[in-house]
C-alpha cells in the first residue's frame, strides 16, 4: 500500500469539498473494500476522507418507504425489525453476505459500491479493461467460471457488483439519494445506478466524481413483504454468489398480482428482469409459471466455456426462490 | 545395552500417555507469548524485506529501473540477479540440487530468466515493512515476455516418461504379474479418468524467515519450516559454511501440510539480503505469494483400469497418471503406491507421464500420492460394488489384503476390518438403501458413501536428550517441529510416563538445530520417531542411574546385576523382586548428583532387533526376522445432502475410524483426524487453484477466491481409534496420524454424491457446475 494522508470529515459539505480539491482522494467508511484494493495496488489514493462521522444514519419509515442511511452497517440493517418484517429479501441478502466481522464494519453505501471479484481485475499483473482501459480482457478466453452471462460486452464480462444487497434493492425498486459538492441531492433508482460495461467497463455507476450516497429508500409493497433472497455458492458461507435471486410476489387467490425479480452473480450488474416479471404478473403462482419466468430471464444469456452452467443454475435458483414465496 | 525395553513393558498401566491432555503450549499461544518465526522483532537493527515477483510466466529480464524506489526514505537495498551475493552452491544443476536437498532445481535471482508467474525477481529491503512494500511497488522491472505453457492440458504440451518421479525417489514404472493380459481377460472391466485440481497448502502461518548473521561465519535463521535440520543442511550447503555454523530455530509453526517440508527460495534470498545489508532481515510471504513460493499439489489426471471377476474379486489394476511439472524437475506424487497395496490383486501396472510447464515445482502435500491415488481406486471400487450389486464395505472385505500385495510382506499390524465394522456401526451403515438416488430429505438428495484409508509408516530415525534433576524436574529435548498438532504435548506425556513424573515437572523443548537431531515433521513420522527417541533417552538415563546404584553400598540394589534391574515409574528395582529398590531421588541425593542425562535414538523397525539377533544366532529362526509392511489403516463414512437444482453438496455426517498404532493423546489425535478430514473435504468439494491457460498465472490466489471449508461446511465429526499394538515399528508402537486422515476422504464424499444422485463425479473439486444435470436420475 502506498502512503496516503487521512482526514476525518464532519459534514457532507466538508467531505465533498476535499474531494473537489483533491480529485484522486477517496471516501472511506468501513474500509472493507477500499483497503483491500489499495493493498493490492488496484486503487491508489493520496488521501482518504473518513466519512464515518457523517449524519447519514437511521432506519426510518417515510412516506416513500423505508429510508436507510448510507452509513448504517450491514449487520444493523440486516437485523433491524422493520427490514426483517417488510423487506425480508434485503435482510437475507445482507446476512448471507461476507462474515460477521465484515458485516459489522461495512457500510450500506460501501456495499453498494463494492468492486468485482473477477480474478483478472483483482490481480494487477493481469491485463484488465476495467482497471486499465484498452489493456484487454483475458477472462474472455480464460477462467470465467464465476463471471457474467448477462449484460456482457467484448470488453468485459465481470460481475461488476459481486455482492448481494444491491440485487435485493434492484428487485424492490429501491432509490438512492446522492449528494454532490454543491450540496445538491438527486434520486437515482438502483436499477439505473449501475451501468453496463459496453466499451467503457471502467465506468460502473452513474455516480459523479465526489458525489456521496446519502441514503437508500425502499418503497413499501406487498411483494416486498413477501420477498426472499436465495444465494448459491461453492461453500456454505463466506463466499460470493455463483448465482442468486431476489424475488418478491404478491399472490392473491393463487394469482400473482405483482412480481419483482432480480438476479445476482450472473449479470454485469444487479440484474432486474422485467421479462420474468412480465411472465409472472397475472399468471398462476405455479412451478410451471416460475419455470417460464426463469427461461425468460435467461433468454439473452451469453455464456462462455466455464460459466455455461450458470444458465441452468440461475434459472433453478430463480425457480426455487419463487417457490419459497409462492 | 542388550535387549531394549519397550514402552509397554516398562509402563504396563501407562499414566498420561493416551490421555486427552490439554496442549501444554495452548496457553502461550492464546496469550500471544508463543513466538513464531516472523516474531523475533527484538533482534538488533532488524529490517524488512519483501519480494518483488514476476507478472508474466515466461520471459527475460532486460533491465530494472530502481531510481524511484531507491530514493524512498528507509530503503536499504534492492537485490536482483545482478547483485545477489554469490553462493557456494545453487540447485541449478543436479549435483547442487542433490547436495542442498532443494525442492526445486532453480533458484530465482541467479540469472535473468523468468520461468513462472510469481517468480521472485528482486528483494527490496527497508527499515520498515511499509517502506519496503512501497519501494517494491515503485521498482520497475523490464521484461521481454514470451508465450508461456500453462499445463499438461495445453495442446502444445509435450508429454514424456520421467522414468523416475518424486525427484528420483520413486520408480515411474511398476509391473507386478501381467496386468494387461489379466485386464483383457477380466469379465468385469472398468476404465475411468480422474482429475484433480491444483491444490495449495495454505497453512495459517505463511512462509517466513528471519535471518541474523551474528558473525561472518555464524548465521541464525528463525524459519517457518517443518524441519530445522533439513533447512540447516540446505542453507549451509548453499552458503559454503560448515553445518554447525548455521543455526535454524522453529519454536512454533502455524501449520505446514508439506509446503514447509523443504527449503524454498525465499529463505536463502532473505539470508543473502541480510548479508547484503549487514543487518538482521525478516521476510514474510504475503498470502498471494503463498501460491507461488512453496509448491503445491500438481494438477493431474489419473486413468485407472480395473479388472475383476463376476464375483467382484480384483484381477488387474492398471494406473496411469499425467501431471504438470516445472521446467527443471520430474516431480509427481506417487499415486500408484496406494493403488498397488490397498487390496489383494495379483496383477498391477503403473506408469507416469509429465509435461513441463511454466509453473514452479510441485511438492508433497498432505498424503502426497495417497490422497489423489485413493480418490481413483476408492471411486472405482465403489463403481464395482454398484455394478455387481455388492455393498461397498462388502466389496472391500472381499478384496481384503491379508498381506501387502505390492511387496508380498505380511502386515506389522492391521485393524482395517475392525475399522470397517466399528465405522459402519457408528454410522448406521446397515440401514443404507442400496439403490442410488433413492433417498430424499425433502427436496434434497441424501447419499451415503465410504472409503478405505491407508498410509505407510515411513523409515525414519531421530535422537533426543533427557536430563533429570535430583529435585524431580526434567528437561527433554529433540530438534523436532511441532506443526501445531501437539508434538510439545505428546512428547511431554511420553517423557513424564517414562520418568515417572507428573507432566508439570517435565519440559519438552524442540525446534532448534542446537538440540539433538530429529527428522523432518513430514510423512507422519514425527510422533513415532520422536516419541521413541524420548523414550530411549530416558531409558539411557535410567541405565546410568542403575550403574550408580549397583556400586552404592547404601543402595538396596548394591551388587545387583545390571540386567536384573529395571526402572518403573521413577523407581529403580529388581525385576525379580520389585520391592527391592529405591526412588531415583534418594539415590541421586546420596550420590550428590545434581542431574543425570540420557541420550536416545528412536529407530524405525526397532522391533526387529531381538528377532534379528535371534536369527543371527540360529539360522532356523531367519523367518522370524523377516520384515513386515507397515501401514496405518482406516475407514471414512460420509453422508451428503445434494441440492439437485442448485448443485450444492453439503457433508452432513462424518465418521472416521482408524487403526494407527498407539495413540499418544486422545484429544490432539482426534483433532488431527478432524483436521485431515476437513482438508480432504476441501479437496473434494471446493479447493482448486485455477491457472489461466494462456498466461499461466493463477486467477484465484487469495483465500477469498481459493475456497477452503468454513465451519458451516463441516458437521460434527465422529472419530474413533481401534486400539492397536504394533511390536515392530518403533519403541513406542506409534504409526503417526498426520496424513491418513486425508486419504480416502475425497472418495468417501464422491461415493456419497453418487449414492445421492446416481451421478459419478470423477473431477475434483465437486462444485455445483459438476452436479447440475443430475435431476433426471
Amino acid at each position: 500500500m502506498n502512503n496516503f494522508s487521512y482526514i476525518q470529515a464532519n459534514s457532507a459539505k466538508e467531505a465533498t469539498g476535499i474531494r473537489q480539491a483533491t480529485p484522486q482522494a477517496a471516501y472511506i467508511a468501513g474500509g472493507t473494500t477500499l483497503l483491500d484494493l489499495m493493498k493490492a495496488h488496484l486503487a491508489e489514493h493520496p488521501q482518504l476522507v473518513d466519512i464515518n462521522a457523517l449524519p447519514f444514519k437511521g432506519i426510518e419509515q417515510t412516506s416513500d418507504g423505508l429510508r436507510i442511511g448510507a452509513m448504517e452497517r450491514m449487520s444493523d440493517v440486516g437485523e433491524h425489525p422493520l427490514v426483517l418484517q417488510q423487506y425480508p429479501a434485503v435482510s437475507e441478502s445482507l446476512l448471507l453476505a461476507a462474515s460477521p466481522q465484515l458485516r459489522n464494519m461495512a457500510s450500506i453505501g460501501g456495499n453498494i459500491l463494492q468492486r468485482t471479484r473477477c480474478g483478472y481485475f483483482r490481480d494487477a499483473a493481469f491485463p484488465c479493461n476495467k482497471r486499465v482501459p484498452g489493456s484487454g480482457c483475458p477472462a474472455l478466453e480464460g477462467d470465467n467460471h464465476n463471471l457474467a452471462i448477462l449484460g456482457t460486452s467484448d470488453a468485459c464480462i465481470a460481475t461488476a457488483y459481486p455482492g448481494d444487497l444491491s440485487v435485493a434493492l434492484a428487485a424492490l425498486d429501491a432509490v438512492l439519494t446522492l449528494e454532490n459538492a454543491k450540496g445538491k441531492q438527486r434520486r437515482v433508482p438502483v436499477t439505473e445506478f449501475y451501468v453496463l460495461p459496453g466499451k467503457t467497463p471502467q465506468r460502473e455507476t452513474v455516480l459523479e466524481p465526489g458525489e456521496l450516497i446519502v441514503a437508500v429508500t425502499i418503497p413499501a409493497a406487498a411483494h416486498a413483504r413477501r420477498s426472499t433472497y436465495l444465494k448459491v455458492r461453492e461453500r456454505a458461507s463466506y463466499a460470493y454468489a455463483l448465482a442468486s435471486a431476489a424475488v418478491g410476489l404478491d399472490v392473491q387467490g393463487g394469482i400473482i398480482r405483482s412480481a419483482r425479480v432480480a438476479l445476482g452473480g450472473v449479470g454485469t450488474k444487479p440484474w432486474r428482469s422485467p421479462e420474468a416479471e412480465k411472465v409472472l404478473t397475472g399468471a398462476p403462482a405455479t412451478e410451471a409459471t416460475f419455470r417460464a419466468a426463469a427461461a425468460a430471464a435467461l433468454r439473452g444469456a451469453q455464456p462462455r466455456d466455464d460459466n455455461r452452467f450458470k444458465v441452468e443454475l440461475a434459472q433453478n435458483t430463480l425457480v426455487q426462490a419463487l417457490l419459497k414465496v409462492a | 545395552m542388550d535387549t531394549e525395553p519397550k514402552f509397554f513393558e516398562t509402563n504396563p498401566t501407562a499414566g498420561v500417555v493416551g490421555q486427552p491432555l490439554n496442549r501444554v503450549d495452548g496457553r502461550d499461544k492464546v496469550m500471544g507469548r508463543a513466538r513464531y518465526s516472523a516474531e523475533f522483532n527484538n533482534l538488533p537493527g532488524l529490517v524488512h524485506a519483501v519480494l518483488k515477483t514476476s507478472d508474466v510466466a515466461k520471459g527475460r529480464i532486460t533491465g530494472f529501473d530502481t531510481t524511484a524506489a531507491m530514493k524512498q526514505p528507509g530503503v536499504l537495498a534492492i537485490i536482483t540477479h545482478q547483485n545477489l551475493p554469490k553462493l557456494a552452491k545453487t540447485p541449478n544443476d543436479a549435483e547442487g540440487k542433490k547436495a542442498i536437498g532443494a525442492p526445486m532445481g532453480y533458484l530465482p535471482l541467479t540469472d535473468d530468466q523468468i520461468h513462472y508467474a510469481g517468480q521472485p525477481v528482486a528483494v527490496v529491503v527497508a527499515d520498515t515493512l511499509e517502506r519496503a512494500q512501497y519501494a517494491a511497488a515503485l521498482l520497475k522491472v523490464q521484461v521481454a515476455a514470451e508465450k508461456p505453457l500453462a499445463s499438461y492440458e495445453d495442446p502444445r504440451a509435450q508429454l514424456f516418461d520421467p522414468t523416475k518421479i518424486q525427484d528420483g525417489k520413486a520408480q515411474a514404472h511398476v509391473v507386478r504379474g501381467n496386468a494387461q493380459a489379466a485386464f483383457a481377460a477380466a469379465p468385469i472391466q472398468l476404465t475411468h479418468k480422474y482429475t484433480h485440481a491444483t491444490n495449495h497448502h495454505n497453512p495459517m502461518e505463511p512462509g517466513a524467515t528471519t535471518a541474523h548473521w551474528e558473525a561472518p561465519d555464524r548465521l541464525t535463521v528463525y524459519e517457518s519450516t517443518q524441519g530445522v535440520t533439513r533447512t540447516q543442511k540446505a542453507l549451509s550447503t548453499m552458503l559454503g559454511l560448515a553445518t554447525e555454523q548455521v543455526r535454524v530455530v522453529t519454536k512454533y509453526l502455524g501449520g505446514g501440510f508439506g509446503c514447509k517440508g523443504s527449503c524454498w527460495p525465499h529463505t536463502i534470498l532473505t539470508v543473502q539480503a541480510a548479508k547484503f545489508v549487514g543487518r538482521p532481515v525478516k521476510l514474510a510471504l504475503t498470502r498471494p505469494q503463498m501460491f507461488t513460493s512453496m509448491g503445491h499439489r500438481e494438477d493431474q489426471t489419473q486413468t485407472l483400469r480395473l479388472g475383476a471377476t463376476k464375483e467382484g474379486k480384483l484381477t488387474a489394476l492398471i494406473h496411469e497418471k499425467t501431471s504438470t511439472t516445472s521446467p527443471w524437475d520430474n516431480y509427481a506424487e506417487s499415486n500408484s503406491k496406494i493403488v498397488n497395496m490397498l487390496y489383494e490383486c495379483p496383477n498391477f501396472e503403473a506408469s507416469y507421464q509429465l509435461a513441463r510447464a511454466n509453473v514452479m515445482t510441485s511438492t508433497f502435500t498432505r498424503a502426497p500420492g495417497e490422497a489423489p491415488g485413493s480418490f481413483a481406486i476408492e471411486s472405482s471400487m465403489d463403481d464395482l460394488a454398484y455394478q455387481l450389486g455388492i455393498d461397498p464395505v462388502e466389496i472391500r472385505l472381499l478384496n481384503y489384503a491379508e498381506k501387502d500385495s505390492s511387496t508380498g510382506q505380511p502386515w506389522s499390524s492391521k485393524s482395517l476390518k475392525q475399522c470397517y465394522a466399528r465405522g459402519a456401526e457408528l454410522f448406521g451403515w446397515s440401514k443404507r438403501n442400496p439403490k442410488a438416488g433413492a433417498t430424499r430429505n425433502g427436496r434434497l438428495l441424501v447419499g451415503w458413501g465410504m472409503a478405505t484409508a491407508s498410509y505407510p509408516v515411513h523409515n525414519s530415525q531421530g535422537t533426543a536428550r533427557a536430563r533429570l534433576y535430583a529435585d524431580g524436574h526434567a528437561v527433554v529435548q529433540s530438534g523436532a517441529t511441532d506443526l501445531g498438532t501437539g508434538t510439545y504435548t505428546v512428547m511431554t506425556q511420553v517423557a513424564a510416563d517414562a520418568l515417572g513424573l507428573p507432566v508439570e515437572k517435565v519440559r519438552f523443548e524442540l525446534g532448534d538445530t542446537k538440540l539433538p537431531t530429529a527428522p523432518n515433521s513430514g510423512g507422519s513420522v514425527a510422533a513415532g520417531t520422536v516419541s521413541s527417541s524420548v523414550y530411549m533417552a530416558v531409558q539411557d538415563l535410567w541405565q546410568k542411574l542403575i550403574k550408580v546404584a549397583v556400586l552404592d553400598k547404601k543402595s538396596p540394589l548394591y551388587r545387583a546385576k545390571l540386567t536384573d534391574v529395571e526402572a518403573k515409574q521413577g523407581r529403580l528395582q529388581l525385576k525379580a523382586d520389585p520391592k527391592k529398590g529405591e526412588d531415583f531421588a534418594a539415590l541421586m541425593k546420596r550420590a550428590d548428583m545434581a542431574d543425570v542425562e540420557g541420550n536416545g535414538q528412536g529407530r524405525y523397525g526397532s522391533g526387529y532387533e531381538d528377532a534379528q539377533a535371534a536369527a543371527n544366532a540360529d539360522p532356523a529362526k531367519k523367518d522370524e526376522a523377516a520384515h513386515h509392511s507397515m501401514h496405518s489403516f482406516g475407514a471414512h463414512f460420509c453422508e451428503v445432502q445434494v441440492d439437485p437444482d442448485l448443485g450444492t453438496v453439503r457433508v452432513t455426517r462424518w465418521v472416521s475410524v482408524h487403526g494407527a498404532g498407539r495413540i499418544l493423546n486422545a484429544k490432539t489425535a482426534r483433532s488431527q483426524i478432524i483436521g485431515g478430514s476437513v482438508f480432504g473435504i476441501g479437496a473434494a468439494l471446493m479447493e482448486g487453484t485455477v491457472r489461466d491457460q494462456n498466461l499461466a498465472r493463477y486467477t484465484n490466489a487469495s483465500l477469498a477466491d481459493y475456497h477452503i471449508p468454513v465451519n458451516a461446511d463441516i458437521p460434527d465429526m465422529t472419530v474413533e481409534f481401534i486400539e492397536e499394538h504394533d511390536p515392530y515399528i518403533n519403541a513406542m508402537g506409534v504409526k503417526g496420524i498426520g496424513e491418513i486422515s486425508t486419504v480416502g476422504v475425497a472418495a468417501a464424499v464422491a461415493n456419497a454424491v453418487f449414492h445421492a444422485t446416481g451421478k459419478r463425479v470423477r473431477e475434483l473439486p465437486i462444485t455445483p457446475d459438476k452436479i447440475l444435470g443430475t435431476k433426471s436420475v
